[in-house]
């Protein structure tokens, strides 16, 4: 509908503000114009008071798609709510767009559903070009046939009363309009632009004050559509960070120092945080030639005494595989952080997947047995690191971090962690070293040794890759290769006997356990939630350790008449031609957890390439327990 | 812990180590193998500058010659085909106190390891490579590799090879940043350690290419070099290879070389007349990454402690 007619419609409705406990905004824009840093600002704000929330940043698949284009989207999906947001929802209740295109590749994504409430700049009615007013128009329609609540707000026009240069001022009086919608302080805000701008002088903070106020008082005026999202201060510090954020101030936290990598959407932005953070501590990142040497560079930092960090993503991965294995066999101490996007090969370079499980666990030669973590939440990714670094130490060997892109760039708040010094890497031991003790003094209970660090006097040996007797001296005679290979196993079992049991989300029994590792954690327990208050007899659990697993899981899954899995990874789907119980490929931690336990679990898993939403998973639980009923 | 040194600084008691100290198990290179003299020169070197052994490292890749650290009794990192490289730079990254040697192979270096090759010596991070190369793969029985000649048969070229070979020495002269480049042989001792020493006592990627003998499969290759002194060019300058000048007479062909002359050490790496012996080139100002990587070494746990509450802060709401 057009303004008029939007205006109309609200001055009927009531005036009022909405209490919701939860809602989903987005901002999106062309590239450059500041969208991501108005949402970035408003969610801040949000968390700040208290709410809950759960950022994702939308990021064009181009660095300068051209302006005004469907596929040129850049901004913010802000979910807020009352009690923590532990995923980014489903569809949009508000989206502000700086122009009708940009808009459309939200609409393609699945962003929207009738009744959102879209705020488009209507200044492009208005332009000189004959044909952008033409798609103005063409837009306008179509997103009134798609049942959008539209509203046209004047928002370049508006700004232009404040500044030259509309591009750059957009976003504070969008951030206005927010304010405004969302019923937030405004004098808070206030202090919020000016701190932010200070450094930039007092006209640029009037002119950001102004272009704030501006879209806060056209709101006012304009909208009745207003919304308030209770939220209670939280009594202790909080954070707010993405995954990858996370994962950079746990490196720092556990005291590594060298971290070694090459770039690889989704996983560089860790080390962008790094290449400028760590010199601080001492560290350093190493920008290698390609991600086997990044990976040897940092084997031979850890070996040198200082457990080194390395960051890829799948292709990396695949790179790095060999030197993985060395450090199996060698028992080197070192951190790998995968943040998962989408393969196979290049695949999908910015979107999620959780499709390297496997490759992580098996893709070394041989048998090569490594510890695998996969964190669920942006607060886990910090404090991962941090045990990644002591189990690597501890157990003498590679640790790695599955994350996904949906970790990488979703940003969360949590309570702000109390630095610990047993959390930092000793200082590099470089005492004698008893003559008497070998370099691989592996205890013939547990696998476990402790290693000389060159430079320590009587402890000279040479690491080697071939297989080797506890003087590391090659050996290939057949009893010393499976009694080594059955150390290097054993260890993963120490670990195990050393773990608990995953914590069931619902009751300890029943119809249906869904089970999910690393970034799903959020949508799946929402849905599970929604399906429990329905009175189904549904719970969940989600695995932090994935090698070893978490013990008592057979146990666990007796208790209930069905188990599955939900992944973001392939798995063939049922009934699709030539598909079987036999021939039927099933996705990877289902894959895993049949083979570990025998017990017959199921999977459902999707390839979207974006996160899973609650929504989806409580329409395939539904019709699981529809099937159920059906059975019975 | 304010003010506390590098962990490693701790002063290792006085002590006088014979070569006895640096030999390890024993070499199971077949008999007249070019590398048992690069072995015998290195533990020599390790004895006159007294190395501590508990300070003294060598990273290998995968070949007959990367077995080289097993035969020491220092640490060592026998690592992965091709992968030496990234395993020095990473020690060196944040050990300055040891003593660093690198072993490869033609193989290792040239063809598996070329892209590592090629940015260690732009990296230019401290420690001596010694490319022992015998023009083939020796460990995997006999096949071509990037430094054989044309037309030489292998397993894998049984009719011969089909491409002039790649030239170390050019190539690395060719890497921005490369800072020491030179080349000798394994059957001339005194040489071979002069060279050797030289390369230990520069600072960052000293690049030492040594031809060397592989009697088990290439017994030909440089045994007319061996045997015709004349066909190697000796490279001569006062900041050059010191060489005995008796020795040195030994060599009938004899080139003034100035080892900061990159232009004519290019010329001279790529004639094919004469094998050059010497130093080619040699920059002690190139930029060196390990002295970025080692800036921060050192802090204490409180300042670690300090720096990440200071990051951990921005991110507070
Ligand atoms: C990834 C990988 N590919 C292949 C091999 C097999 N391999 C071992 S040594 C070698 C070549 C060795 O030749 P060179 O480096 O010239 O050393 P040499 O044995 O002649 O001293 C090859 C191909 C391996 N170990 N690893
Ligand atoms: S095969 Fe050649 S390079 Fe290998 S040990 Fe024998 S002689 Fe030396």
């Amino acid at each position: 509908m057009s303004t008029s007619t939007a205006d109309a419609e609200i001055a009927k409705s009531a005036s009022a503000v909405q209490i919701v406990d939860q809602h989903i905004v987005e901002i999106v824009s062309d590239s450059g114009e500041g969208a991501q840093t108005c949402g970035q600002m408003f969610a801040d704000l949000c968390a700040r008071n208290g709410n809950g929330i759960w950022t994702v940043e939308i990021i064009p698949a181009e660095i300068e798609p051209p302006s005004r284009s469907r596929a040129g989207a850049s901004g913010n999906r802000i979910r807020l709510g009352t009690k923590p947001v532990t995923n980014a929802g489903d569809c949009a209740d508000i989206v502000v767009a700086l122009n009708e295109q940009v808009l459309y590749s939200r609409i393609d994504a699945g962003a929207l559903r009738a009744g959102t409430v879209v705020f488009v700049d209507r200044t492009w009615a208005e332009s000189d070009d004959a044909d952008i007013r033409a798609r103005y128009a063409e837009a306008m329609k179509d997103f009134n046939d798609r049942n959008y609540f539209v509203v046209e707000a004047p928002i370049e026009s508006e700004c232009r009363k404040h500044t030259d240069d509309p591009r750059k001022g957009k976003n504070m009086w969008v951030l206005g309009l927010l304010c405004a919608i969302y019923d937030l302080d405004r004098g808070g805000v206030n202090d919020n632009i000016t701190k932010r701008f200070a450094k930039k002088g007092d006209a640029v903070v009037k002119k950001n004050l102004d272009l704030f106020a501006d879209g806060y008082d056209w709101t006012l005026a304009h909208v009745q559509q207003r919304y308030r999202v209770p939220a209670k201060k939280s009594t202790q510090p909080m954070v707010v960070m993405n995954g990858n954020q996370a994962l950079g101030l746990g490196v720092m936290a556990a005291g590594i120092e060298v971290c070694s990598m090459y770039p690889i959407t989704p996983a560089t932005s860790v080390s962008h945080f790094l290449a400028t953070a760590l010199q601080e501590t001492g560290g350093f990142v190493h920008q290698a030639e390609d991600e086997i040497a990044a990976i040897g560079f940092a084997i031979g930092a850890s070996y040198a005494g200082k457990t080194a960090v390395t960051v890829t993503s799948g292709p990396g991965l695949a790179l790095k595989t060999e030197f993985l294995g060395y450090a199996v066999m060698a028992e080197v101490p070192l951190v790998v952080i995968v943040v998962q996007r989408g393969g196979p090969s290049t695949g999908l370079p910015t979107k999620i997947e959780q499709g390297d499980l496997l490759a992580a666990l098996y893709a070394s030669p041989g048998d090569s047995p490594k510890i695998i973590l996969a964190p669920a939440t942006i607060e886990e990714c910090f404090h991962f690191v941090i045990t990644a670094r002591k189990l690597a130490e501890e157990f003498r060997g590679p640790v790695m971090i599955l994350t996904d892109a949906n970790l990488a760039t979703g940003q969360q708040p949590f309570p702000k962690p109390q630095l610990q010094a047993d959390w930092l890497a000793a200082p590099v031991d470089q005492a004698h070293w008893d003559e008497k003790v070998p370099p691989f003094d592996w205890d013939a209970e547990t696998g476990l040794s402790k290693r000389p660090i060159p430079g320590q006097r009587g402890g000279e040996y040479i690491l080697t890759g071939l297989a080797h007797d506890e003087e590391s001296h090659v050996a290939y005679e057949s009893a010393i290769n499976q009694k080594t290979m059955e150390m290097r196993s054993r260890k993963l079992a120490v670990l195990q006997s050393a773990l608990q049991p995953p914590e069931v989300h619902g009751d300890a029994s029943g119809d249906l356990l869904v089970i999910g590792w690393g970034s799903t954690l959020g949508a799946i327990e929402e849905a599970v939630d929604i399906l429990r208050a329905e009175g189904k007899r549904v719970s969940s659990i989600h695995l932090r350790f994935l090698s070893p697993m978490e013990p008592g899981l057979k146990a666990i899954f007796q208790n209930f008449k069905n188990v599955m899995t939900v992944e973001v990874n392939y798995s063939d789907p049922v009934g699709a031609p030539y598909i079987t119980p036999e021939s039927r490929r099933y996705s990877q931690l289902a894959q895993l957890l049949r083979s570990q336990t025998l017990t017959d679990i199921d999977c459902w898993s999707q390839v979207p390439g974006s996160p899973i939403p609650p929504s989806r998973i409580l329409a395939e639980l539904r019709r699981r327990f529809d099937m159920l009923t059906k059975e019975n | 812990m304010q003010g506390l040194r590098n962990e490693w600084e701790a002063e290792a008691p006085q002590r006088t180590c014979t070569l006895e100290d640096y030999q390890g198990a024993a070499p199971r290179w077949c008999p007249g193998c070019g590398d048992h003299a690069v072995l015998n020169a290195v533990q020599k070197l390790a004895r006159d500058k007294q190395l501590p052994p508990e300070k003294t490292m060598v990273v290998s890749g995968i070949g007959c010659s990367s077995r080289f650290p097993h035969y020491m009794s220092t640490y060592g990192f026998h690592g992965l085909h091709g992968r030496a490289f990234p395993v020095a730079c990473g020690v060196r990254s944040r050990r300055p106190d040891l003593h660093m040697f690198v072993v490869t192979g033609d193989g290792d270096c040239c063809a598996i390891g070329t892209a590592h090759w090629i940015h260690a010596i732009r990296y230019n991070m401290d420690f001596t490579v010694l490319l022992l190369d015998n023009n083939i793969y020796g460990l995997t029985k006999n096949q071509t590799s990037p430094t054989t000649h044309i037309g030489e048969k292998s397993n894998t070229h049984p009719r011969g090879n089909v491409l002039p070979p790649l030239n170390p020495l050019s190539v690395t002269l060719g890497i921005t940043n490369a800072s020491f480049v030179a080349q000798t042989v394994d059957w001339n001792p005194p040489h071979l350690f002069n060279t050797i020493r030289s390369a230990y006592e520069h600072k960052g990627t000293s690049f030492v290419r040594i031809l060397q003998r592989c009697p088990h499969f290439t017994q030909h290759i440089f045994a007319e070099a061996q045997n015709d002194m004349s066909q190697c060019r000796l490279l001569l300058h006062e900041d050059g290879i010191p060489l005995d000048p008796q020795l040195q007479r030994l060599f009938p062909n004899r080139t003034a070389h100035n080892p900061n002359d990159l232009a004519a050490a290019r010329r001279i790496a790529s004639s094919e007349d004469a094998y050059p012996v010497g130093l080619l080139y040699r920059d002690p100002n190139a930029a060196r990454y390990d002295l970025q990587t080692q800036a921060g070494l050192g802090r204490s746990q409180a300042e670690k402690m300090a720096a990440t509450e200071k990051w951990l802060s921005r991110y507070e709401l």
